[in-house]
């Protein structure tokens, strides 16, 4: 027998001891749909929220009120206070890779050392076009404002949307790797000059250095220790820093949302994240399945049967009038949609036996994309009433109706 | 190049992440390998997509035999068998051990720089210096003549590329390298793979959706690879939704001017044309043309939005080639209709 718990966003939400709230999920599921709308929700329902959306929809930015990257939250006006939860509030930011990592070395170097360091060309390689310091700082900010919120009791709960990375649970892996690489031998070996005796490394040494000189030229090979020197210094402080917020994602405090879609690869990519979360012991929420083609409990005919009659409107031959073309168009629109509710619901299922026990809350399939206040608070509603059971009854209103 | 040797095609497919770039990428593969051709197939991201598409075992680090291509519809050529598609899963520590045996001629040199984890270093720590590996080996499998034996020249190489936010960085990587580096083997070896990535026989093609942040992001993507100096060569737009209503009954059912009455009535005598073997569970109701007609307003709707994206997509001057939303997963015979769908258009040429 497979239980089937449903994931209550909205006691998650309410709970003060929910203090972040980490959206996860393979590239384009809805992550940041879905950590703004969490954010939203929690703050009308009277938490202190900041959000931290990492590259938002231009649209979704605009309304937010966060188009510019100055990597300082802003308060995001509009809210609509659930009277008698007393009054939140919404903070929202948007990572700037760049200014971040910036941040970083001036608050952990001496000003002239800093100066050396902001100007190499390494260090501008690696903190503006190279992949992966996205992780590592949507981590940093994560840290910096969890720092914040304790010392100045600003926010009381931090939700932070993360990264469309390759497996998406590179920043998780972002610390661990800094880490591997300061203590690398190969950091070790391009220090030596400014660590002492060279041959201390072994007989391998000068070998090494030449074979790097000869293939990338001295004054990179000085270019490139130099910048690892001075960063060493800098990110000393920096790794315990990933290691401190590594472990805030442990604590009890924290909540893991897994986003997907209701499609195959999405869904694998999701098995794979809590499979990942368990092993590095990370708290689950729960999954949310976004963007569920909703039969709206509409479903009267079988895909063949509303098929089949399509065809036989269709066969009464080319003095079908416009009647008959307008029914045959309705019962292939009826019929794709039917199949494709099916299919997404076959897929729902088998995750959810292969995941005993989850959480889980579903989302339907808006028709226009999600860009403003309406929409988040709308996708948050949706949210905290989505049951997966969806044997709901068709709404009074209908949620997926677009706006005018 | 002599007129007479046709040049390799770079096909470089890139997209938003999910948009289907896999999927296009082997489609494409397929559909350029047409009788006596030879095309190789090749994924940077490890992630090993393409060998899920065709339900097989996973890539590997030398190029393989993988399918083969598609063989001629009616017309010119029908009945001749397809050419072969070859397969490779480029791997940066592979890549790396090869450049370096490249620029220092000597083994020892290498296992010292393995030894103290450079092969590490380079591949995982530092993405820009993997970029340069994997784009390196890519521009390798496209020359005509190449190094080792028995090495393979093929007639097009199809690039499963990074996804649209990553992909300047990773087709300009060499040049920040060139940057770097200064002079010597390395700056040489970067500037002939930036010529080539940038000259006439690279073709760049952005897969995507008809959804609005999907669209804006290859729109953007579009600039800054234009702005790189890259040859950005088509726009695919992946699971279109399939014209179901005509667009001039579909306003119609939208505007509310479909008399539900006239729905039931016309309903009730198709389902009574074919009761059929299956039958008809029951009568059409008043229930279900309510139905009907809900969702057949929102499914104008959703097309009337995804035109309003085509019409972004058409402004930006680039060949357009669709292929349908196909229901459920891809497999490898759809995905032989997504190659035909692609040999009709100009893409593949
Ligand atoms: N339930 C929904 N119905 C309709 N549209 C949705 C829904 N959820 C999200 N969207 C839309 O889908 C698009 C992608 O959503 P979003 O940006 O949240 O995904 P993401 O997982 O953050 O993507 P990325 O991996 O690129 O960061 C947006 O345009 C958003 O408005
Ligand atoms: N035209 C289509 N109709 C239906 N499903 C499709 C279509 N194209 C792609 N898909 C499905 O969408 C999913 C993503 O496709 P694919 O793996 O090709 O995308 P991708 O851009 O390579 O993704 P990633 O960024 O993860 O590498 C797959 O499950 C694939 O089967
Ligand atoms: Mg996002
Ligand atoms: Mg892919």
């Amino acid at each position: 027998m497979t239980s089937r718990p449903r994931l209550d966003v909205d006691a998650l939400l309410d709970d003060p001891q929910t203090k972040i709230v980490v959206c996860c999920g393979s590239g384009g599921v809805g992550k940041t749909t879905t950590a703004a709308a969490l954010a939203l929700r929690a703050a009308e329902r009277g938490r202190r929220v900041v959000v931290l959306t990492i590259d938002p929809a231009k649209r979704l930015a605009q309304s937010l009120g966060i188009e510019a990257l100055d990597n300082t939250p802003r308060t995001v006006r509009g809210l609509r206070q659930d009277p008698g939860r007393g009054s939140g509030s919404l903070a929202a930011t948007m990572l700037d890779m760049k200014s971040t990592f910036d941040e970083v070395v001036v608050s952990q170097a001496t000003p002239d050392k800093a100066r050396q360091i902001l100007g190499n060309p390494f260090y501008i390689a690696l903190s503006t076009s190279f992949a992966g310091t996205q992780e590592y700082m949507a981590m940093e900010k994560l840290g910096q404002l969890h720092t914040q919120a304790t010392a100045e009791g600003t926010y009381d709960l931090i939700v932070v949307d993360t990264p469309p990375s390759r497996s998406a649970l590179d920043f998780l892996d972002a610390p661990e790797r800094l880490s591997a690489f300061l203590d690398g031998r190969f950091i070790r070996l391009l220090m030596a000059p400014a660590r002492g005796p060279a041959r201390l490394l072994g007989s391998g040494i000068s070998m090494v250095t030449h074979a790097m000189s000869t293939i990338l030229g001295s004054h990179v090979l000085e270019d490139m220790q130099t910048f690892v020197a001075a960063l060493d210094t800098v990110f000393g402080g920096f790794r315990q820093r990933a290691a401190r917020t590594y472990s805030l994602l442990q604590a009890p405090g924290t909540a893991f949302v897994v986003v997907a879609t209701p499609e195959r690869d999405a869904l694998d990519e999701a098995s794979y994240f809590l499979n990942r979360l368990g092993e590095e012991q990370m708290p689950l929420a729960g999954v949310i399945v976004n963007r569920m083609t909703e039969l709206e409990g509409g479903e009267v005919v079988t895909v063949e049967q509303a098929l089949d009659a399509a065809a036989a409107l269709g066969s009464a031959g080319s003095q079908a009038d416009r009647s008959a073309r307008v029914c045959a168009g309705l019962l292939k629109v009826y019929a794709d949609r039917v199949a494709t509710a099916t299919t997404q619901l076959q897929y729902r299922e088998d995750f959810r036996t292969a995941h005993d026990g989850v959480p889980m809350a579903s989302v339907p399939a808006l028709i226009s994309d999600v860009h403003d206040l309406d929409g988040l608070r709308m996708v948050g509603e949706l949210l905290a009433k989505g049951s997966p059971k969806s044997g709901r009854k068709t709404p009074a209103k209908d949620p997926t109706k677009p706006k005018r | 190049m002599p007129a007479d040797q046709p040049s390799t095609r770079l096909h470089v497919v890139t997209g938003k992440g999910g948009a289907g770039k896999s999927t296009v990428a082997a489609a494409l593969a397929l559909a350029l390998a047409g009788p006596g051709k030879r095309v190789l197939l090749c994924e940077v991201e490890g992630r090993q997509g393409i060998s899920r598409l065709f339900a097989g075992a996973p890539l590997g680090v030398t190029e393989a035999a993988l399918t083969h291509g598609l063989t001629p519809g009616p017309g010119a050529g029908l009945g001749q068998p397809g050419g072969e598609v070859f397969a490779l899963h480029i791997d940066p520590e592979a890549a790396l051990r090869e450049y370096l045996a490249t620029y220092l001629h000597v083994g020892p040199a290498v296992r010292a720089l393995e030894a103290f984890g450079m092969v590490e270093f380079a591949t995982s720590i530092a993405p820009g210096l993997r970029d340069v590996l994997l784009t390196g080996k890519v521009y390798e499998a496209t020359k005509p003549t190449r190094r080792g034996k028995g090495a393979l020249t093929y007639d097009a190489v199809v690039l499963d590329a990074p996804p649209t936010g990553r992909v300047t960085r990773f087709l300009t990587a060499n040049a920040e390298l060139a940057g770097l580096a200064r002079m010597g083997p390395i700056k040489n070896q970067a500037d002939s793979v930036m010529a080539t990535l940038r000259g006439p026989q690279t073709a760049i093609h952005l897969v995507t959706l008809l959804e609005d942040m999907v669209v804006q992001e290859t729109v953007d993507a579009v600039s800054e690879l234009r702005s790189a100096e890259l040859p950005v060569r088509s726009v695919v737009i992946n699971r279109a939704r399939p014209q179901l209503l005509e667009d001039e009954l579909a306003n119609s059912v939208a505007a509310g001017a479909v008399r539900p009455q006239d729905v039931a009535t016309t309903l009730s005598r198709a389902f009574s044309i074919s009761p059929g073997s299956r039958g008809s569970a029951r009568p059409p109701d008043l229930g279900f043309v309510d139905t009907l007609l809900r969702w057949g307003t929102q499914h104008t709707e959703r097309r009337r939005l995804e035109n309003v994206e085509r019409d972004r997509l058409y402004a930006l001057g680039l060949d357009l080639t669709e292929l349908p939303a196909h229901p459920g997963p891809v497999d490898p015979t759809t995905l032989r209709d997504f190659a035909r769908d692609l040999s009709q258009s100009r893409i593949a040429r």
